[in-house]
């Protein structure tokens, strides 16, 4: 129901320190946004920038077209959803649903429809006239999602409202979350976490910050197949991409990188014979690292040094032949006895990237 | 802290025994006022409060009948019950006790065993029996007035609640209780409404000089009161209150003022910001916010203001004094106690520790009905 277009916003403490500086973002209607980052990325605080809670010293940002830097939280059209729940613990569920409507004036009627609606999308029903204190964590996370449904805004904001929780219900209000979305195709929805799980799920485009910047925006899948940078591609996924120091050997369609410590890796990334000798980074996430037989062309060569079976998965951790950076593979199935043996690894050219600088070749 | 799994440490039990002994020792002047309250003033100047469940040695003194005066030979006898004598007869209303000894001396009252003869020379002699019979011998004829003779006797404990009748109906003390409560519940509600609106503001708005104001208030809590009394009596003067209820009101929410504000700010700023965010987001003004959210979530903070406020305001004797005129239609419980009880019947303690019992008497009550508030988790289910 709103666009949200955010112009060189930044924000400085004290008129020295930067958190956020140059954010450029357009937000389109139904969308929803994840901010992702380390922690201290500042994306909680341009969360709060957005709702109104922290003054925007730098740029402009604007709801539907209207510049709202300077309009207070409640005429913003928004609704936050705060990782501590938030409640008001003297009133009722019902109480704190209808607290935003009362303090707009509006009739009975309008109230009561709208948590009738909001209690019924959430299955809130049997506790409206219970207290806080007597619902468990996902109810009451629930009840704080409750709060902004009824408020109809324009935007709805999420402060981390998964972390309070166990790792089970963490899972099931993730997927009412994407549910919840479904049924408001209409709204738009930012969402912060530091939880990669969560971005990828839910997320129609992922912020990725870092830096006091955007390092990448993207949908989910666009951030997993193709990084813009290294801090994206080691963020992104689990175990981190492996990142090998090599030199662009060959160039064209397909480039090919000779590798420290002997390997070479053929790249689906078209390079220019200007570029024949740069010194770049090979990207290999490490689900896709497969093994290859003697004499076929190999990434590396390293003895596995430690393996750990999840059950669907085994990670190999390999002593590298000839240089000293650590490498992950990931191989499907259960492989313990892989510990110990020298292996030699490779990966599709399509899901091997090439940094230069940090940036890219992809994307030049 | 309980199911924490490890033996108890010396020093757990050093700290249980000390609270034990510090409640033991708080606890037993007020016990002794207590009982004093109940006993009457000649058992008190005999023994001491804790001696009142047993009976105790008492001193009484009468005069031989001479009604009852028979010859014998030179002698004139005196004989009878020294129970039926009108000057003993009061103090044994239970009938007749053990008497363990006499005298005839008002300095030496015990001289002699009840039960053996008293020689007192020139042919008088004084025999007084444990269950009260005597016998006087005389030389001369008494006349009309016997003999004086002292004998002591255990009395059975005695409580009594004429002490509290006293108070309680001595002269406007009900007025005087009127106008303690006429001073207190304004002096303690005036204080807490200001200091809130104040504290709220220290603790959740943004101005300039917030922390200046928030240190001169705390700098304020050190300056005794006695300092502002005449110039803010000469202040009340001048605009014209004087010395009346509106000038003590205002006198008492002043020097609560920043010990007020201080609790309060101090509760209000560890309320979650998110619930306060969260309610700004929701539409609410400053104004809403306080009454609507923040106010509610302060009422342990309020209470325990209020018992701080109220005891104070209550036990005051110096502000009431100085603030009050001195007239009987202004006197509140403090100033009656002290100027009329004290003043007229200083020696009387049974008197004075019921005095003190009926005044603590509302305080009490005040603490036991908000003193839940002061533990009850307010917050819980809030946030996480």
């Amino acid at each position: 129901m709103a666009t949200l277009k955010l112009t060189n916003v930044g924000k400085t403490y004290g008129g020295t320190v930067d958190v956020l500086k140059d954010i450029n973002l357009d937000i389109e209607t139904g969308e929803l946004i994840v901010f992702v980052g380390p922690s201290g990325c500042g994306k909680s605080t341009l969360l709060r920038m957005i709702a109104g809670l922290e003054r925007i010293t730098q740029g402009e940002l604007q709801i539907d077209g209207r510049v709202v830097n300077d309009i207070p939280p409640a005429q913003r059209g928004i609704a936050m959803v705060f990782q501590s729940y938030a409640l008001y613990p003297h009133m009722t569920v019902r109480d704190n649903m209808t607290f935003a409507l009362k303090l707009a004036k509006k009739s009975k009627e309008e109230i009561d429809a709208a948590v009738s609606k909001a209690a019924r999308i959430l299955q809130l029903e049997p506790y409206l006239d219970r207290l806080p204190k007597a619902l468990s964590g996902g109810q009451r996370q629930r009840v704080a999602i409750g709060r902004s449904i009824v408020r109809d805004p324009k935007v709805y904001l999420f402060d981390e409202p998964l972390s309070n929780l166990d790792a089970a219900l963490r899972v099931a209000t993730r997927i009412e979350i994407a549910q919840l979305k479904e049924t408001m195709p209409e709204s738009t929805m930012i969402y912060v976490t530091h939880d990669q799980v969560e971005a990828m799920t839910l997320a129609s485009r992922i912020v990725v910050l870092a830096n006091k910047g955007i390092a990448q925006v993207g949908t989910p899948l666009e951030l997993y197949e193709r990084p813009e940078n290294e801090f994206v591609a080691q963020f992104i996924g689990s175990p981190a991409m492996n990142l090998l120091a090599g030199e662009i050997v060959e160039t064209g369609p397909r480039t090919m990188v000779k590798l420290v410590g002997g390997g070479t890796a053929i790249a689906a990334v078209e390079t220019q014979a200007a570029d024949k000798g740069l010194k770049v980074n090979v990207g290999v996430r490490p689900e896709d690292l497969t093994s290859v037989q003697d004499g076929a062309p190999y990434i590396f060569e390293g003895k596995v040094n430690i393996t750990e079976a999840l059950g669907e998965v085994t990670l190999l951790y390999f002593d590298r032949v000839g240089d000293n950076d650590a490498v992950i593979g990931k191989l499907p199935g259960i492989h313990k006895g892989l510990r110990g043996t020298s292996v030699r690894m490779t990966a599709e050219p399509d899901k091997v990237q090439i940094f230069h600088n940090g940036q890219s070749l992809h994307y030049r | 802290m309980d199911n924490i799994v490890g033996k108890k440490t010396g020093l757990a039990v050093a700290a249980n025994l000390t609270v034990a002994i510090l409640v033991v020792l708080w606890l037993i002047p007020t016990i002794g006022l207590l009982v004093s309250s109940f006993r009457d003033r000649d058992a008190i100047s005999a023994t001491g409060w804790w001696r009142a469940p047993f009976s105790t040695e008492q001193t009484f003194r009468g005069r031989g009948d001479t009604e009852t005066v028979t010859q014998d030979g030179a002698l004139f006898i005196l004989t009878g019950n020294v129970f039926d004598d009108p000057e003993v007869a009061p103090s044994f209303p239970d009938g007749p006790a053990t008497i363990s000894a006499f005298g005839t001396r008002g300095n030496n009252p015990g001289e002699y065993t009840a039960g053996t003869t008293a020689d007192l020379g020139d042919g008088e002699a004084l025999l007084i029996n444990a269950d009260g019979t005597y016998r006087y011998a005389l030389p001369e004829d008494p006349g009309s007035r016997g003999p004086r003779y002292y004998i002591q006797a255990k009395t059975p404990p005695k409580f009594t609640l004429s002490n509290y009748e006293t108070v309680i109906t001595a002269g406007g003390m009900g007025q005087a209780f009127i106008n303690t409560l006429t001073v207190t519940i304004p002096a303690t509600i005036i204080p807490i409404l200001m200091a809130a609106f104040a504290a709220y503001a220290l603790a959740w708005m943004d101005f300039a000089g917030r922390s200046w104001i928030i240190a001169a208030i705390i700098g304020l809590l050190v300056v005794p009161l006695q300092l502002a009394l005449v110039p803010m009596l000469q202040l009340h003067n001048q605009v014209g209150i004087g010395q009346s209820f509106l000038g003590i009101w205002l006198a008492h929410s002043a020097f609560g003022q920043p010990l007020a504000v201080y609790l309060l700010r101090n509760y209000m700023i560890g309320l979650p910001r998110d619930i306060i965010e969260s309610a700004r987001v929701d539409g609410g003004t400053d104004f809403q916010i306080f009454m609507k959210i923040v106010l509610p979530l302060s009422f342990p903070a309020l209470a325990a203001f209020a018992i701080f406020q109220f005891l104070w305001t209550w036990n005051d004797l110096l502000v009431a004094k100085v603030f009050l005129p001195s007239g009987e239609a202004t006197k509140v419980m403090t100033v009656k106690i002290a100027d009329d009880l004290l003043g007229s019947r200083g020696g009387d303690w049974g008197i004075l520790a019921s005095a003190a019992f009926v005044s603590i008497a509302v305080p009490l009550l005040v603490f036991f009905s908000l003193q839940r508030y002061l533990v009850r988790g307010l917050l819980a289910g809030s946030v996480k």
